[in-house]
C-alpha cells in the first residue's frame, strides 16, 4: 500500500512526561486506519501533532512525501487535511451555515473583505446539509444544537473542505445508533472516493467494520499494526488494550 | 436649538467611535483600550495640520489616516500575538504612551495648553461655519460608518473575525492567517477613529491631551457594552444612551460636583447591570 502519512522518531512530551515516545508509524493512503489504544496512549496527541495543534520536540513528519519538522494549523487547508475533535469544536455563536462556509470561504484577508456572496459554495453547502441532515437548522446557532447534531455539523465541516486526509477523533462517542449509522455511511462514502481516513475509536466492532488497517499505541509507542483481524489476535494488544 | 445640535454632533462622534471600536472588540473579541490614542492622533493631525501647516481639513484627515495607519499596523502586528487580558493591558499601554507624547511633546502639540483656533472644514468650496451644516456632515459620516460596519459584518472577512473571536486556533486550522486578520481590523478601526478625531477637533476648535486619555477608551468600551457587542445598531444606541445620560442629570438640578460624581457611579452601575442582566448588551449578538 502507498503511504500517505509517515512519522519518524516522533517525540512529544508534556512537562517531562512523554505522550509520544520516539514513535515511527506509517498511515496508508486511500484507506481507513484505526488508531486505537488505552486512554493516555498518545492517540489524540499524535492527531494533534499531525494537524498542527501541538509541536513535537523531535522527529519528522512526511505527508504525501513532503517532509515537515512540524505542521502549522494554517497549513491544513493547503495540505488538504480536515479533522474533527473529541469534544466538538464549533463556532458556537455562528449559524450552522456559516460554520460550514468557514473552511471554504476566501482566506486571503483583503479578498475576503470583498467576498459577500457565497453562491459559489451554495451547491456544495446544500449537498453537505443534506448529507448531515441539518437543513432545517441551517440558520440556528451551533451552540443551540444537540450533542449528536454538533458531531454531525463538525463532520459536515470536514466534508465541505474537499480534503484528501480526514482525521476523526472519537466520532461515534455518545451517539445513538441512527447517528452512528449516518456517520458510518459518510465514512464509507469517503473511503469509496479514495480518501485517507484516520479514526480514533474505542469501539472495536466499529473499527472492524470500517477500518482496513489498525495501529495500536501504548505509552506513546507503537504496540502493533496490521489488519483489524491480525491486531485483535495479537497477545500484547489483548493484554494491554482489551484486558484479556 | 444650538444645544440640541451640539448634542447631536457629539452623539454622531461617539457613535462613529463606538462603531470603530466594535469592529475590534465586538466582532473580533480583542479587548482593545487603545481607541482613545488613535482618536487623539487623528485630532492632533487635524489640529497641527490646519493651524501650523495651513493644510485644508481633508488633507489633514489623510495625514491622520497615514499616521494612524502606520502606527496601527506596527502596533497591530505586536498586539496580534496577544489575546484576552494581555491584549487589554498592552493596548492600554499604547493609550498611555500616546497620551504622554501628546502631553509632553510641547514643540509639536503645545503640551497641556492644547491647540486653539482649529477651523471648520469647507466642502466643495462651502465653509461649514454653522453647527447645523456641521451636523449634516456628521450625520453623513455616521451613515457611511454604519454601512461600512455592515459591509464588513456581512463579508467573509467579518465571518472570519467572528470565528477568531470564539476560537482562534480552530480558525487557523481552517486555513486562516488569524494574526493578519487581527492586524488588518485593528488598522481599519484605528483609521476610522482617526477620521472621527479630526472631525471632533474641527468641530470643537480647541483640543488638549486630557480628552484622549485612557478613561476615554474605557468610556467607549462602556458604550459598546451597553449598546451591544458586535452590533452596529448597538454602537449607535449605546452612544445615544451614554451621551444623553449626563444631559438628563443636568436637568435634575444637582450641583455640578455631585452630578459629575453621580455620572461615574451611573456609568459603573450600568456596566455591572448589563453584565449581569444582558451580557450581550441591548442589541448585541455576542456574549463575552
Amino acid at each position: 500500500m502507498e503511504t500517505m502519512i509517515k512519522v519518524e522518531n516522533l517525540t512529544k512530551q508534556f512537562m517531562g512526561l512523554k505522550a509520544i515516545d520516539d514513535l515511527t508509524v506509517e498511515i496508508p493512503a486511500g484507506v481507513a486506519t484505526g488508531l486505537i489504544g488505552p486512554n493516555g496512549s498518545g492517540k489524540t496527541t499524535l492527531m494533534n501533532v499531525l494537524t498542527g495543534l501541538l509541536s513535537p520536540e523531535a522527529g519528522t513528519i512526511f505527508i504525501n512525501e513532503r517532509r515537515f519538522r512540524k505542521i502549522k494549523p494554517n497549513m491544513l487547508r493547503r495540505l488538504k487535511i480536515a479533522r474533527t475533535f473529541q469534544d466538538s469544536r464549533l463556532i458556537e455563536q455562528m449559524s450552522v451555515e456559516d460554520n460550514l462556509l468557514l473552511p471554504v470561504a476566501e482566506n486571503r484577508c483583503w479578498h475576503s473583505l470583498a467576498e459577500r456572496n457565497t453562491n459559489a459554495y451554495r451547491e456544495k453547502l446544500e449537498a453537505v446539509l443534506e448529507t448531515i441532515r441539518l437543513k432545517q437548522y441551517r440558520n440556528k446557532n451551533a451552540g443551540e444544537l444537540s450533542y449528536g447534531q454538533r458531531k454531525l455539523l463538525e463532520i459536515g465541516r470536514t466534508l465541505m473542505q474537499n480534503a484528501e486526509i480526514y482525521f476523526f477523533d472519537e466520532p461515534f462517542t455518545g451517539l445513538f445508533p441512527e447517528a452512528v449509522g449516518q456517520i458510518l455511511a459518510i465514512m464509507q462514502k469517503l473511503k469509496t472516493a479514495g480518501k485517507t481516513l484516520i479514526i480514533i475509536e474505542h469501539n472495536m466492532n466499529l473499527i472492524e467494520r470500517l477500518c482496513d488497517y489498525v495501529a495500536v499505541l501504548d505509552h506513546g509507542t507503537l504496540l502493533a499494526e496490521g489488519t483489524p483481524a491480525e491486531v485483535l489476535k495479537n497477545e500484547q494488544v489483548r493484554e494491554a488494550y482489551l484486558g484479556k | 436649538m444650538e444645544y440640541l445640535i451640539n448634542l447631536a454632533i457629539l452623539f454622531c462622534i461617539y457613535g462613529m467611535l463606538a462603531l470603530s471600536l466594535n469592529l475590534v472588540v465586538g466582532m473580533t473579541g480583542l479587548l482593545s483600550l487603545a481607541q482613545a490614542a488613535f482618536y487623539g492622533i487623528g485630532a492632533y493631525a487635524c489640529a497641527i495640520g490646519m493651524t501650523s501647516l495651513g493644510l485644508g481639513f481633508f488633507t489633514t484627515v489623510l495625514l491622520g489616516i497615514l499616521v494612524n495607519g502606520v502606527l496601527a499596523f506596527i502596533v497591530g502586528k505586536i498586539l496580534s500575538r496577544f489575546q484576552g487580558d494581555y491584549y487589554a493591558i498592552v493596548s492600554a499601554g499604547l493609550s498611555i504612551i500616546v497620551f504622554s507624547v501628546l502631553l509632553n511633546w510641547k514643540d509639536l502639540t503645545n503640551g497641556p495648553l492644547g491647540i486653539f483656533g482649529i477651523s471648520k472644514p469647507a466642502v466643495f468650496g462651502y465653509q461649514l461655519s454653522s453647527n447645523l451644516a456641521y451636523l449634516l456632515l456628521c450625520l453623513a459620516a455616521v451613515v457611511l460608518s454604519y454601512f461600512f460596519y455592515n459591509l464588513i459584518d456581512k463579508s467573509s472577512f467579518g465571518r472570519t473575525l467572528k470565528a477568531i473571536r470564539e476560537d482562534e486556533q480552530l480558525t487557523r486550522s481552517l486555513g486562516y492567517n488569524t494574526k493578519h486578520f487581527k492586524s488588518i481590523i485593528f488598522v481599519i478601526s484605528a483609521v476610522m477613529s482617526g477620521v472621527v478625531g479630526a472631525m471632533f477637533a474641527s468641530y470643537i476648535a480647541f483640543i488638549d491631551p486630557s480628552t484622549f486619555q485612557l478613561k476615554e477608551g474605557i468610556f467607549l468600551f462602556t458604550i459598546i457594552i451597553v449598546g451591544g457587542l458586535s452590533s452596529a445598531r448597538g454602537s449607535i444606541a449605546g452612544a445615544l444612551i451614554l451621551i444623553s445620560l449626563p444631559e438628563i442629570l443636568r436637568f435634575i438640578g444637582l450641583p455640578y460636583e455631585t452630578a459629575a460624581q453621580l455620572q461615574q457611579i451611573i456609568y459603573g452601575g450600568l456596566l455591572v447591570l448589563m453584565m449581569v442582566l444582558k451580557p450581550q448588551g441591548l442589541f448585541g449578538k455576542y456574549k463575552m
